[in-house]
């Protein structure tokens, strides 16, 4: 289980604890936070779960493989150094205080 | 209080629902389902599902509270048994609702093989619902043989994941070649390989005479004459869509459920959307059996039952996932007259791009998502590379954004 923060373009907080083995992206599926689509529902098909991870956070987070990160080059503006697709991070205890910010639009 | 009724628990029914909600739409939602749970993703089903890697309730589209938190009632488990247009109402499990407007998001039910040839016999399988996939996991199994009547792509995602599971499989194919409905050669030649690499037998040209057995299937006759053993069947052979909601009420039909460019039918209190909805599309009227469409069309309505319809214009994009591979689709190829196939950067990438003259109208990608994702931004924008452009292994594609 992880308290996982969930930041809108906005501005707009939401807190919300995710179970173990589901994604960051089913956590704000699940909880109905606006700005993460997830329209292929995690199948790395679409491009629309994408946030910023700030980079602190890599070393609890696998990497992306190549598949995510071609995805990402062409989300709204990408980030290299944050830019991840939600559905590609599986939760762990490790994520508990993760904060994800989303970026004004998903493509 | 307004009443928006919902037919349909699936994709599109669940999408509706939801953007309902978070358009502010603070009247009654009932949304109603054959099914008896709650809407959930289709894709996975014959896929991670299968497999066991993914639970059910991660298949939920939303969790099963979501619907009660947000004032959406669930009427799981009976069919619509009638609709009076005239009155509003629909009767469910033996009571009566009124209706204020009714969306239909009844979707399609795949094709099956005439109890004639057997297609009744137990052991043959087609793949759309949860209790489809059930049905069909104990047959699923190490040495067991399938034979998939089909080559389009829930016969070959059926075959991929039967190989993983230790089955031996065989793939006929009536037409020429496999997705030769869907794809251009070249798209059929890549996954002919891939599954004949996984040691697939894939069969063109031939076709099902009968399938045997006495209550279950034990055996299959094909078009050549060959008889083979077989321990069950998946049969991919197409869906049709379900209109006979729309029907009863008396809305007009055209391949599916004729809505107009807002989603409405010919009644404008009943609105259509997903594998069962026909919409007009660059003159013609399309239909689309796919998740983008489901959600995208549910949401334009959901929108358009509020306040100043827009019109629904697709944005067609596509995928599928055999063994490793991952096809990513951009637009719709429906009239294309030229193929340019451009090599990815890895082993085994490729793209397979659609012209019609000089203009781009789709992208099949294979394990190689950046012309994937290149051509899709270009489709959208109404931008085209040519094909020339396209040819050249030098030319940086995403320059041309």
């Amino acid at each position: 289980m992880a308290k996982i923060t969930y930041i809108e373009h906005s501005g707009t907080e939401h807190v919300v604890e995710v179970a173990n083995g589901l994604t960051v992206m089913e956590g704000a599926r699940d909880n109905n936070i606006p700005g993460i689509e997830a329209d292929c529902g995690g199948a790395c098909a679409c491009s629309t779960c994408h946030v910023y991870v700030d980079p602190s956070w890599a070393e609890k987070i696998p990497g992306k493989e190549a598949m995510e990160e071609d995805m990402l080059d062409f989300a709204f503006e990408p980030d290299a150094a944050r830019s991840r697709l939600t559905c590609q991070i599986k939760v762990t205890d490790d994520l508990d205080g993760l904060i994800v910010q989303m970026p004004e639009k998903q493509i | 209080m307004s009443h928006i009724i919902v037919v349909g628990a699936g994709q599109a029914g669940s999408s509706m629902v939801v953007k309902l909600r978070n358009l502010g739409f603070e009247g009654k939602i009932t949304l109603v389902g054959e099914e008896p749970v709650p809407p959930y993703q289709r894709p996975p089903l014959s896929k991670k599902y299968l497999l066991g890697e993914m639970a059910l309730e991660r298949l939920y589209l939303r969790p099963e509270q979501f619907y009660s938190d947000h004032n959406i009632e669930l009427k799981l488990g009976n069919p619509v048994t009638a609709i009076d247009a005239d009155a509003k109402t629909i009767t469910v499990g033996g009571e009566t609702l009124t209706y204020d407007q009714l969306a239909i998001t009844t979707g399609s039910t795949p094709r099956q093989l005439p109890a004639a040839i057997g297609g009744t016999l137990e052991g043959v399988h087609v793949v759309r619902t949860l209790a489809d996939v059930d049905a069909m996991a104990n047959d699923v199994k190490d040495g067991a043989k399938a034979l998939i009547v089909g080559g389009g792509y829930i016969g070959l995602e059926a075959a991929a994941v039967a190989r993983k599971m230790g089955v031996a499989v065989t793939v006929i194919e009536m037409a020429n070649r496999i997705l030769q409905r869907v794809a251009a050669p070249e798209t059929s030649d890549y996954f002919r390989e891939l599954h004949a690499q996984n040691d697939v037998t894939i069969l063109e040209k031939t076709g099902l005479t009968r399938l045997t057995g006495e209550g279950r299937v034990s055996g299959a006759e094909l078009s050549d004459g060959t008889m083979l053993a077989v321990d069950f069947a998946i049969v991919g052979v197409g869906v049709t869509p379900n209109h006979s909601l729309a029907e009863m009420a008396g809305a007009t039909l055209d391949n599916g459920i004729a809505v107009n460019e807002f989603g409405q039918t010919s009644d404008p209190t009943i609105w259509s959307a997903g594998d069962c909805a026909s919409f007009p599309y660059q003159g013609n009227r399309i239909r689309l059996e796919s998740v983008q469409n489901a959600i995208d069309q549910a949401e334009q309505i959901a929108a358009n039952m509020l306040g100043e319809p827009t019109a629904y214009v697709p944005k067609p994009w596509f995928w599928s996932d055999q063994y490793d591979t991952k096809l990513q689709i951009a637009g719709l190829n429906t009239g294309y007259d030229q193929t340019v196939v451009r090599k990815g950067d890895k082993e085994g990438s490729q793209s397979v791009w659609y012209f019609k003259g000089d203009q781009l109208l789709a992208v099949d990608a294979m394990n190689d998502p950046r012309p994937y994702m290149i051509g899709k931004r270009m489709i959208e924008a109404g931008k085209s590379p040519t094909p020339a452009q396209v040819g050249d292994p030098a030319t940086d594609l995403k320059a041309l954004m």
